[in-house]
């Protein structure tokens, strides 16, 4: 079986103003730091892409996007 | 028929009415970063997102009754150009003034992950002036309708949902919002 593209969810620090929807689209992935702007992991698992693009669109100041890394 | 049609005009324009209230109020209550357990954001912004659309498809039976029914002799064109009308050119004017405002914040919406942020707020920040164009264009166009008690409490609650969600709205702060406001007050 060939490894697909891993993907893996950025912030944009600046943007980002803490609303927080990322962790409750994608709580699997997502962990919110105590004042609310989110603590990303390395990889985000194949299974739950399409929730991680939700999450990406989903956020309310498009600070969250779902790159990829060969 | 004719009857019919502009019974139906009037009927989805007040769903339509109803519709964009609630569309307003959970955009309010969204940036106002209004959340419970049972609701939380995600549901505030889903619904918001839903009932615009919901809004968009009761529009298209307003107008197209409006403008297929010969009684007021409305023309398409009068439903996206302002003020142009024969019947009733000022208020009919302020709906195609809403209808305008909608088409351009629904189209930057459903655009809005591959576009400029800014874009996209500047063009949903007009969603402020759209409720209260929606609501004159009602109540003046509203005809006989204006004069019945209960249509006249539905706008009263429309107002009340939105001034109530508008408070909220400015009086909602957020330690990330106030930090922004300090650097640029410092580096101004």
């Amino acid at each position: 079986m060939t490894r697909g593209p891993r993907w893996t969810l950025k912030v944009d620090p600046i943007r980002c103003q803490a609303h927080g929807l990322c962790a409750e689209l994608l709580p699997e992935v997502v962990d919110l730091d105590e004042w609310g702007y989110p603590l990303l992991p390395g990889e985000v698992p194949p299974l739950l892409l399409s929730e991680a693009r939700a999450a990406a669109a989903g956020c309310p100041t498009l600070a969250l996007r779902l790159v990829h890394t060969d | 028929m004719s009857q019919a049609l502009w019974y139906a005009s009037r009927a989805t324009g007040l769903v339509s009415l109803l519709l964009v209230t609630a569309t307003t109020v959970l955009g309010l209550l969204g940036a106002s970063r209004v959340a419970t357990a049972s609701w939380p954001r995600f549901v505030v912004a889903g619904l918001h997102r839903n009932l615009s659309l919901l809004t968009v498809a009761f529009l298209a039976v307003h107008i197209s009754t409006a403008v297929i029914d010969p009684y007021a002799g409305i023309k398409w064109l009068d439903a996206v150009l302002p003020f142009t009308s024969s019947y009733q050119p000022i208020w009919l004017g302020l709906g195609a003034v809403a209808l305008d405002l909608m088409i351009a914040i629904t189209v930057t919406s459903l655009l809005r992950t591959r576009m400029s942020h800014r874009a996209w707020r500047i063009v949903h920040l007009t969603s402020y002036a759209l409720w209260p164009i929606v609501v004159i264009h009602g109540l003046g166009n509203g005809g006989t309708d204006r004069h019945q008690a209960w249509i006249l409490a539905l706008y009263a609650l429309c107002f009340l949902a939105v001034a109530a969600a508008g408070l909220l709205r400015l009086r909602a702060t957020h330690p990330d919002t106030e930090l922004r406001n300090v650097n640029v007050a410092r580096w101004r």
